[in-house]
C-alpha cells in the first residue's frame, strides 16, 4: 500500500497538528460558549468561562432569523459555484495548454480583475444590472460567476500547467479532439483543483454580503443579510451573533467534510500509464 | 500540431469570460478612474474634471501614509505567515495519518465563518487590559506561566496591525493549506520513490523535488492571498471599529466614499490600489509566462 | 496572424470599454424614471431603516402595527439593513439613489446628516404641509424645527430622540471615594484625579466613534450651548483661544480613559461602569437600554448626569424618516409619515426602542424612570444637536473630523488638531 509506506514512523506529527489545533480552536471555543450564554453574562472578564446553564435560546432564536433566508443562499449559491468553476477549468485548459497567440496576455488580464475593489464600483454594477434588467438573484448570481473567474481561472491554469505537455500529445496521436482531451483525461484528474476552487467560490458566495445587499430585495436577500441584520445598529447581542455566525457557518462546513474526500492522491499516476 | 480548427475553438472557448471581465472588470475600473479625475463630492455625480488633484492630495494626506504602511506590514505577515503555516499542514496531512479528515476540515473553517465575527472575538481575546480586567489570550499566557508572551496586540503603535494579520492568518491558512495538499497530492508517488532510491533524504525530496513542483500552486497562492490582504475590510472594522492606528486603504476608501461622500477620493484610492497591483504583480507573471514557456 | 494583431486587439478592446464607461457613468446622471406603478393588487410602501435587530427592530415592528391598522389597504415593505449606525445601510441607500431606485422613505439622522446629504442631492422633499396639516409643529420643541430645516423648509419627521450629553457612573464608586456628582469640567478633572489617586480607573473609553462623541461633549461643556452651536454656522472660530481651550480639556479628560480604550466598543466600556471597573463613561442614553438589558438597576448600579458643563442643554440625536423625490408610490409614503409623527406611533416605538418621543405629548407613564427625566428635559432645556450622530455638520464635514481626530488619537499633536479642524470647517462647512 502506498499510503502505508508514507505513514510509517509518523506518529510525532500529531504533536504538532494537535497544538496547530489547539490555536485553530481557541477562538471557536470562545465562540461557541458565548453562543449558550444569556445576554447578561456576555462580558470580556469571563469570556473562558462555561455558561452557567446549558440553554439553546440563542441558537433558536437566531435560527429563526435565518431559515427564511436559507433557500436564497442555496437557490444562489450553487449555480454560481458550479458555473464559476466550470468556467476557471475550461479557460485554464485553453490558457496552459491551447494558447492561442495573445494567451498570454489574456491571462494577466483576467487575472488582474480579481484585485478590484468591490465596493469602488458598486455604482456602476447596480446601474448596469439595471439597464439589462437583470436584478435578484440571477443577476447576483451573474455577478458571483463574473468576478468567481479571475480566481478559478488561476488555480486551473496553474494546475493544468504543471501537468506535462506529453499528456496531451499523447491522446492527440489516439485522436482525441481537443475537447475530447479535456473531457477524458484532463477533468478526471483535476479532481483536487475542483475542490479547491469549489471550496474557494462555495465559501466566498455564500458569505458574500456586499454585492447581494446591493443587488437585491428584502425577499431574496440571503442568510448573510439576514445574519447582518440580526445586529442592531447601537446594542449588538454578541451571544445570539455568535450562535448565528456558526448555523451560518454549517452549509460551508458539510461543504468542506464533502470536499474533502476529494482530496485524492496518484490520480495523475494511472492517467501517465494509460 | 495545433489544427486551425483546434485555435480557433480554443478562443470561442474563453471569449465569453473575455467579454464579461472586459465589461465587468475593465469597464468599471474606467468609470471608476473617470471618477477619480473629477470632482464628485456629494451625492450627485459630478463629472466636472479635476485632473490628478485627487491624487496629488492623497499623497499629502497622512492617513493615507498610514495606509500605505499599514497595508505593507500587513501584507508581508499575512503573506508569509499564510505560506508557512499552510505548506506545514499540508505537508503534515499529505502523511496518510489517521483522523486527516478531522484535522483538515477544522483548519478549513475559520474560512467558513463571517469575518464580522471572528474580528469581534480576536478582538475580545486581543484585550490589551491588565491587572484585574486582564482577559482573553493574556489571561491564558498568565495562567500558563509565559508571561513574556502577554502584550498589546493590536493596540500596540505601528505594529498592531500585525495582530490584525495573526487573526486573519488564522482565518485563511487552511485556505493555503488546501491548496498545497490539493498540489502535494497530484505529484505522482513515483517521483517521490525514485527520489528515495536514489538515496535523498525526506527533506531534500522536498526541497528539491516538490518545491519546485509546486512554484505554479506557490503563484495561485501569493496571488490569491496578496489580493485577500489588500481588501481586507470587515476583519478590521470588527476588531478594531474605525481608528486610524489600524486603517487600511480598502477601510478608507469605504469611509471617504460612503460615509463621507468624497466619490473622487474614493475613487482615487481604488485606483491607486489597482496601480500598486499592476506594479507589483504584472511584471511578476510576466516573468512566470516567461520562464513557464522555457521548460 | 502576428504577435502584433493579438496586442493591439487587446489595446483596442480595454480602451473601448474604460471609454464607454467613462461616457455611460457621465450618461447616467439623469435620475432614470423610476415611477413604476406599484405591484398589481395596490399600493405598497418600501421603507427603508437599519433597525433590524433588538428593540428597534421590536419597535419598528410595533410600529408597523399602527399603520396596517390605519391603512390596511397599503402593504409595507420592510427593507432594513443594518450596520454599525447604519453605515452598510447608507452604503446600500447610496447605491440605490444613484441608480434611480429610491425606496418610498428612509431613515436618516436628523439634521445636517440628511440636509447636507439629501436635500443638497435633491433627493427628498420638504415637509411644512404635512407638519401643518398634522399640527406637528406644536408638539415638537420650537428649537428642534431649525436644526432639522434649511432655508424654512422642514425634511424630515423624527420619530424619537437620543440624548447625546450623558454622563453615566457607579454611584458606589463615588460613594466609597466620597465624590459627588461634577457639574462642572473643573469638578470632573477634581473627582477623576481623586479617582485616580484611589486606583480606580476614572473613565471609561471605547473606539474611536466614542472618542467624537466624547469630544462633542467636551467642545459643549467647555464653549456653552450658544458658542457650540456657533461652531456649526460659521460664527465661532474654530481656530479661537476658546476652541483650544476645549480641545485641551478633551485631551486631558482622554488621559483618565482606561488603556485599552481602542480594543473596546461601546457596549464593553459601558459595561466597565456598571461592573464597577471605571467610574464615569460618557455614551448616548441608549446605553440605559443595555444597562437594562444586562439586568442593571437604575440609581443602584448605574446613575446618570448631564455632562459636567451641559447641565440645561439637551443635546440630540434623532432618528428621522423622509419623503424621496420620485417616490413609487407618494400617497403610500405620506401615509407612513403621519403614523411615523403620530402620538400613537411614536408611543408604540419609543418604550420598546428605549428612546423618547419627539413629540412632548407623549404618556409619560409609558416609560421607565431615566426615560422619564429625560422627557422633562427634553421639553424644557435648550436642545443643541450631536456631531457624531448627524445632526449639526454635514457627513464630509463629520468625516474629516474623524480623520482629523483619528490622527490626533495617535500622534498627540494639539496644534495640528485644532489646524485640521479649521480647515475641515472651510472645506466643508460653512466657515470661509
Amino acid at each position: 500500500m502506498k499510503t502505508k509506506s508514507l505513514r510509517t514512523g509518523k506518529n510525532w506529527l500529531y504533536g504538532p497538528l494537535i497544538f496547530m489545533s489547539i490555536f485553530y480552536l481557541l477562538p471557536m471555543y470562545v465562540m461557541l460558549v458565548t453562543g449558550f450564554k444569556p445576554f447578561e453574562e456576555v462580558d470580556l472578564k469571563t469570556m473562558w468561562a462555561l455558561p452557567r446553564h446549558i440553554a439553546f435560546d440563542n441558537y433558536v432564536e437566531a435560527f429563526r432569523h435565518l431559515a427564511p433566508s436559507l433557500r436564497n443562499s442555496f437557490v444562489m449559491v450553487i449555480p454560481a459555484t458550479i458555473i464559476s468553476s466550470f468556467l476557471g477549468s475550461i479557460n485554464g485548459y485553453v490558457l496552459a495548454k491551447w494558447k492561442f497567440k495573445g494567451a498570454d496576455v489574456i491571462f494577466p488580464l483576467i487575472l488582474f480583475g480579481m484585485f478590484i475593489p468591490y465596493q469602488s464600483i458598486l455604482i456602476p454594477l447596480v446601474q448596469f444590472m439595471k439597464s439589462v434588467n437583470l436584478t435578484g438573484i440571477p443577476g447576483l448570481i451573474l455577478t458571483h460567476v463574473i468576478y468567481g473567474i479571475p480566481i478559478t481561472t488561476l488555480t486551473f491554469r496553474n494546475y493544468y500547467a504543471s501537468l506535462p505537455q506529453e499528456l496531451i500529445e499523447a491522446a492527440r496521436i489516439d485522436g482525441a479532439s481537443m475537447l475530447g482531451v479535456y473531457r477524458w483525461i484532463l477533468l478526471p484528474i483535476s479532481i483536487p483543483s475542483f475542490v479547491v476552487v469549489l471550496i474557494w467560490q462555495f465559501t466566498s458566495a455564500w458569505n458574500d454580503f456586499l454585492f447581494a445587499v446591493v443587488l437585491t430585495g428584502n425577499t431574496q436577500w440571503p442568510i448573510t443579510v439576514a445574519l447582518n441584520n440580526m445586529a442592531g445598529s447601537q446594542i449588538i447581542a454578541w451571544n445570539v451573533q455568535m450562535a448565528g455566525s456558526l448555523l451560518a457557518a454549517l452549509p460551508t462546513l458539510l461543504v468542506y467534510l464533502f470536499l474533502g474526500q476529494y482530496f485524492l492522491r496518484g490520480l495523475l499516476a494511472g492517467s501517465l500509464k494509460g | 500540431m495545433f489544427k486551425n480548427k483546434d485555435r480557433y475553438l480554443s478562443f470561442l472557448l474563453v471569449l465569453p469570460s473575455i467579454l464579461a471581465v472586459m465589461i465587468f472588470i475593465y469597464g468599471f475600473i474606467g468609470w471608476s478612474i473617470r471618477v477619480s479625475l473629477s470632482k464628485w463630492k456629494g451625492l450627485t455625480p459630478n463629472f466636472e474634471w479635476a485632473g490628478l488633484k485627487n491624487y496629488i492630495d492623497l499623497f499629502s494626506d497622512p492617513r493615507f501614509m498610514v495606509d500605505i504602511r499599514n497595508t505593507v506590514i500587513f501584507t508581508v505577515v499575512f503573506v508569509v505567515g499564510c505560506i508557512v503555516v499552510g505548506f506545514l499542514l499540508a505537508v503534515m496531512l499529505d502523511q496518510g495519518l489517521k483522523g486527516e479528515a478531522f484535522f483538515r476540515t477544522l483548519f478549513l473553517f475559520p474560512m467558513a465563518i463571517s469575518f464580522i465575527v471572528t474580528g469581534v472575538v480576536w478582538r475580545w481575546l486581543m484585550n490589551p487590559a491588565t491587572g484585574s480586567r486582564m482577559s482573553g489570550l493574556n489571561l491564558l499566557f498568565s495562567y500558563l506561566n509565559l508571561d513574556f508572551l502577554i502584550n498589546n496586540w493590536h493596540t500596540t503603535p505601528t505594529w498592531g496591525i500585525a495582530a490584525v494579520a495573526l487573526a486573519a492568518i488564522w482565518q485563511m491558512s487552511g485556505y493555503t493549506m488546501a491548496l498545497y495538499l490539493a498540489g502535494l497530492r497530484s505529484i505522482p508517488l513515483e517521483l517521490r520513490e525514485a527520489a528515495q532510491i536514489d538515496g535523498a533524504s525526506e527533506l531534500q525530496i522536498y526541497r528539491y523535488v516538490i518545491l519546485p513542483i509546486l512554484t505554479p500552486v506557490t503563484l495561485s497562492v501569493l496571488i490569491i492571498l496578496g489580493h485577500i490582504s489588500l481588501k481586507v475590510f470587515d476583519l478590521i472594522i470588527a476588531m478594531a471599529g474605525k481608528q486610524l492606528a489600524l486603517d487600511v486603504p480598502a477601510i478608507y476608501m469605504w469611509q471617504t466614499t460612503f460615509d463621507g461622500l468624497f466619490y473622487a477620493r474614493g475613487a482615487a484610492i481604488a485606483t491607486l490600489l489597482l496601480i500598486s497591483v499592476a506594479v507589483l504583480i504584472v511584471p511578476y507573471m510576466w516573468f512566470t509566462l516567461r520562464s513557464e514557456k522555457q521548460l | 496572424m502576428s504577435k502584433k494583431f493579438w496586442y493591439s486587439l487587446m489595446a483596442v478592446l480595454i480602451l473601448t470599454a474604460v471609454v464607454l464607461s467613462a461616457c455611460g457613468g457621465a450618461a447616467t446622471q439623469a435620475p432614470a424614471e423610476a415611477t413604476q406603478p406599484p405591484a398589481q393588487g395596490g399600493k405598497e410602501v418600501e421603507v427603508f431603516s437599519w433597525w433590524t435587530g433588538g428593540g428597534e427592530a421590536a419597535g419598528l415592528e410595533a410600529m408597523i402595527k399602527v399603520f396596517n391598522t390605519k391603512y390596511p389597504d397599503i402593504k409595507f415593505i420592510n427593507a432594513a439593513v443594518a450596520g454599525g449606525a447604519g453605515t452598510n445601510a447608507r452604503a446600500v441607500l447610496a447605491t440605490r439613489l444613484q441608480s434611480g431606485d429610491p425606496p418610498d422613505s428612509w431613515q436618516g439622522h436628523a439634521g445636517q446628516e440628511l440636509i447636507g446629504t439629501y436635500v443638497a442631492g435633491g433627493q427628498i422633499q420638504p415637509l411644512n404641509d404635512l407638519y401643518e396639516s398634522e399640527g406637528w409643529l406644536k408638539v415638537m420643541p420650537e428649537t428642534l424645527i431649525p436644526l432639522i430645516s434649511q432655508d424654512g423648509k422642514i425634511y424630515s419627521v423624527p420619530v424619537n430622540i437620543h440624548r447625546a450629553n450623558v454622563l453615566w457612573y457607579n454611584p458606589k464608586i463615588l460613594e466609597e471615594n466620597k465624590i459627588a456628582v461634577p457639574t462642572t469640567v473643573d469638578e470632573w478633572f477634581a473627582a477623576m484625579d481623586k479617582l485616580k489617586a484611589a486606583g480606580v480607573t476614572p473613565l471609561a473609553l471605547g473606539e474611536q466613534w466614542t472618542k467624537m462623541h466624547l469630544l462633542e461633549t467636551v467642545l459643549l461643556g467647555t464653549l456653552g450651548a450658544e458658542k457650540y452651536n456657533g461652531l456649526w454656522n460659521g460664527t465661532t472660530d474654530w481656530g479661537s483661544a476658546e476652541v483650544k481651550t476645549a480641545l485641551e480639556n478633551f485631551q486631558k479628560a482622554m488621559t483618565y480613559a482606561n488603556t485599552d480604550s481602542a480594543s473596546l466598543s461601546w457596549q464593553d466600556a459601558a459595561q466597565l461602569v456598571v461592573n464597577g471597573d471605571a467610574a464615569f463613561n460618557v455614551m448616548g442614553d441608549w446605553a440605559e437600554g443595555y444597562f437594562r438589558e444586562l439586568g442593571k438597576k437604575p440609581r443602584v448600579d448605574y446613575g446618570w448626569a448631564p455632562v459636567p458643563g451641559t447641565v440645561g442643554v439637551f443635546q440630540f440625536l434623532s432618528d428621522s424618516f423622509v419623503l424621496a423625490v420620485g417616490a413609487p408610490d407618494p400617497e403610500a409614503a405620506v401615509a407612513w409619515l403621519k403614523v411615523a409623527g403620530s402620538k400613537e406611533g411614536q408611543e408604540a416605538f419609543n418604550p420598546v426602542k428605549g428612546s423618547i418621543c419627539a413629540r412632548t405629548d407623549c404618556d409619560k407613564s409609558l416609560f421607565g424612570e431615566y426615560l422619564q427625566s429625560a422627557m422633562d428635559d427634553w421639553a424644557s432645556n435648550v436642545v443643541v444637536g450631536s456631531l457624531t450622530h448627524g445632526v449639526v455638520a454635514n457627513d464630509s464635514w463629520k468625516s474629516e473630523i474623524d480623520t482629523a481626530l483619528g490622527l490626533f488619537v495617535s500622534n498627540g499633536d494639539l496644534a495640528a488638531f485644532q489646524t485640521a479642524l479649521v480647515n475641515a470647517c472651510k472645506a466643508s462647512g460653512p466657515c470661509k
